[in-house]
C-alpha cells in the first residue's frame, strides 16, 4: 500500500455503467429470480454486492438478499491466510435451492473463490453458484471462470490491481499499481 | 532459565504507543509464535485478536462449525492443573477450526510416574506438535517450555502469574456490550495477590485504557500497596485504584468482576472466615446496585456461589458469566488461528492481494 498513484483504468462513471451491466445480466440469466442472493466476499466485494442489489431493485422492483462472507479459513494459500483480522460471515437467509451469485472485486488466482464455494456450502446447498468480479486480472491458478465480468484488464504478476470504493476508499476507481 | 517475570514486563510500552499513533493498516506486527501474557502485546494486536474473534463466534454458532483452517495440525493441550472451561474451551476452538486435539492431563501422563517437564516436552515435540496448550501451577512454565519447543506455545494459566486467554474473553465480552473499552469503569472484587487473573486482566483492560479499581482484603495485595491510593507507574500498573472498601470500587463501575476465593487463602491464614468475606467483599444485589444501572457482572468460573458472589445475581439479569464462557471457544479460536495458520511466517498486511 505504499505504491505511487498508477494508471486509472476504470473511473467511477465505467464502474457505474458495469456494475448496471452486471445486474441486468444477472437478471437475465437468473430470469429475475426473486429467490437471488448475492453473496460479497469480504470486504469490498461486500459493497459491490450491495451496489448490484440496489440496481436490481430499480431495474426490477425487488432486492435480492445480501448476504457477506469471508473464506479466509477455507484458503489454501499460506501467504495471505491470516494477514488481517476475520471478519464476519452472515448470510440473513437460507441458501437451499437458490441461486447464489458471488461477488468480488478482483478475481486473480481463483483461490478465494474456490475457497468462498466451500465455505458456502456450508450454508445449504445452493441451486447455483454463479461469479460476479469488477475486475478479472487473468493468471487463473485453478479451473474458475466468473459469469459476469465488469472488465477483463491483462496484467503483468508484478502489477497491483487496486479497487478503490467510496464506501471504504473516500472514491471510485480501478486503478493498476506496481507491487510495492 | 531466563526469570518469567522479568521476561515482558519492560518494553511494551513504547511498543503499545507507537502502535496506537501508526495507522492500523500499517502496523506491521511481526508473526507472533507464543501467546504467554498479555503485557508483551501491542493494543493492536490485541484489537486484531478480538476483531477475529467476531468472526470466529459467528462459525462457532453455526449448526456445521467445522473449518479446514487448521486441517492437519496438532494442538496438545497439557494442563497440570484441574480445568473444565479452559481446556474444553481450547479443545472446542481447535476441533472447529480442523485441527486435532489431543489431551494430557499430568495424573494421566507419565508425568505421574516422575517424568520431569523438560522431558514431557521434548517427547511431544518429537511428535510434530504445532501449539502446546499448557496449565501449570507454576508461574512461568509456559515461558520455560516456549524455549524448549519449535511449537506455538499457549498459555492456559500459569501460577500467579497470568490467564491471557481469560482476559482477552472478558475484553471481548465487554467490548461486545459497551463497544469502546476507553475510560469504562472496571471493579474487580477479591484475590489481587494471588490470582492470574486479576493480574491479566488489570494489565488488559487498562492497556485498553479503562480504569481499573481493585477491592480486596489487605492481605490479598502485596505488601508495599497501600488501600485507598492510587498506583504510580513505577508498580508497572500505574493508575490502578485501590479502593478502601468495595462499595467504594464497585461505586459507579460499568463492570463488576468477582473473583474467586480459594479455600487455600483461608487455610494459610490470609482470611478470617468465607462467611466474613462474603459479607465485606461479596458481590450481591446491593452492592450491583451502587454500580451504573447497565452495569455487567463477570466471574471467569468456577464460582463459590454464597462466597464471592451471591446465588441472585450470578445468575440475575446483569450477570455475562454464561457469555464469557461462549466468548471463550471464539477468542481461543483467534488466538490459535493467529497462531498455527500457515501463514503466520510471511504475514502481509496487503488486503488486495488477499482477495485475489
Amino acid at each position: 500500500m505504499t505504491n505511487e498513484i498508477g494508471r486509472v483504468l476504470l473511473t467511477q462513471d465505467d464502474i457505474r455503467r458495469a456494475m448496471t451491466r452486471i445486474s441486468h445480466e444477472i437478471l437475465e440469466q437468473n430470469r429475475a429470480s426473486t429467490d437471488l442472493v448475492l453473496v460479497g466476499l469480504q470486504t469490498r466485494g461486500v459493497h459491490l454486492a450491495r451496489r448490484l442489489a440496489e440496481i436490481i431493485e430499480r431495474i426490477e422492483g425487488f432486492a435480492p438478499v445480501v448476504g457477506t462472507l469471508d473464506p479466509r479459513l477455507w484458503r489454501d494459500d499460506p501467504d495471505v491466510a491470516s494477514a488481517q483480522p476475520l471478519l464476519p460471515s452472515d448470510i440473513p437467509t437460507s441458501v437451499d435451492g437458490k441461486p447464489v451469485v458471488l461477488v468480488d472485486d478482483v478475481l486473480y488466482t481463483g483461490r478465494t473463490i474456490r475457497a468462498a464455494m466451500e465455505a458456502l456450502l456450508d450454508f445449504g446447498r445452493a441451486s447455483r453458484i454463479q461469479l460476479a468480479v469488477l475486475v478479472d486480472r487473468g493468471h487463473r491458478e485453478l479451473p474458475i471462470r466468473p459469469d459476469f465480468i465488469g472488465k477483463n484488464i491483462p496484467t503483468a504478476r508484478g502489477e497491483r490491481v487496486q479497487v478503490r470504493m467510496t464506501e471504504i476508499d473516500g472514491d471510485d476507481a480501478v486503478v493498476l499499481g506496481r507491487e510495492s | 532459565m531466563t526469570n518469567p517475570t522479568t521476561v515482558a514486563t519492560t518494553g511494551a510500552k513504547s511498543e503499545e504507543e507507537t502502535a496506537q499513533l501508526a495507522p492500523k493498516e500499517n502496523a506491521a506486527l511481526p508473526p507472533r509464535q507464543h501467546l504467554l501474557d498479555l503485557d508483551d502485546l501491542s493494543v493492536a494486536e490485541i484489537t486484531d485478536l478480538l476483531d477475529s474473534a467476531e468472526g470466529m463466534l459467528e462459525i462457532a454458532g453455526r449448526d456445521n462449525r467445522k473449518t479446514p483452517a487448521l486441517r492437519g495440525k496438532t494442538i496438545i493441550t497439557m494442563f497440570f492443573e484441574n480445568s473444565t472451561r479452559t481446556r474444553v474451551s481450547f479443545e472446542q476452538a481447535g476441533k472447529i477450526l480442523g485441527a486435532d486435539v489431543i489431551n494430557v492431563t499430568a495424573s494421566a501422563s507419565s508425568v505421574s510416574k516422575g517424568e520431569s517437564l523438560l522431558n514431557t516436552v521434548k517427547t511431544l515435540q518429537a511428535m510434530q506438535i504445532d501449539a502446546l496448550v499448557v496449565r501449570h501451577p507454576h508461574s512461568g512454565a509456559p515461558y520455560f517450555i516456549s524455549n524448549h519447543t519449535d511449537a506455538s506455545v499457549v498459555n492456559a494459566g500459569d501460577g500467579t502469574h497470568a490467564h491471557p486467554t481469560q482476559s482477552l474473553l472478558d475484553l471481548f465480552t465487554v467490548r461486545s456490550h459497551v463497544g469502546e473499552l476507553a475510560g469504562k469503569k472496571i471493579a474487580i472484587v477479591g484475590d489481587v495477590l494471588y490470582s492470574r487473573v486479576a493480574r491479566s486482566n488489570i494489565i488488559a483492560f487498562q492497556k485498553m485504557g479503562a480504569e481499573v479499581t481493585v477491592s480486596c482484603p489487605n492481605t490479598l495485595i502485596p505488601d508495599e500497596w497501600q488501600l485507598g491510593s492510587t498506583l504510580g507507574e513505577e508498580t508497572g500498573f500505574g493508575g490502578l485504584k485501590l479502593a478502601r472498601n468495595v462499595d467504594e470500587a464497585v461505586d459507579s463501575a460499568d463492570v463488576v468482576m468477582a473473583l474467586r476465593i480459594q479455600q487455600e487463602r483461608q487455610e494459610a491464614g490470609h482470611l478470617p472466615s468465607l462467611r466474613e468475606y462474603s459479607e465485606r467483599w461479596g458481590i450481591n444485589s446491593q452492592r450491583m446496585a451502587l454500580a451504573n444501572d447497565d452495569a455487567l457482572l463477570m466471574h471467569p468460573g468456577p464460582m463459590n456461589e454464597g462466597v464471592e458472589i451471591s446465588s441472585e445475581v450470578a445468575h440475575g439479569a446483569q450477570s455475562v458469566v454464561e457469555e464469557q464462557v461462549r466468548n471463550g471457544v471464539a477468542v481461543r479460536m483467534a488466538v490459535l488461528y493467529t497462531l498455527c495458520a500457515p501463514g503466520k511466517s510471511s504475514r502481509l498486511a496487503d488486503s488486495d492481494e488477499a482477495q485475489s
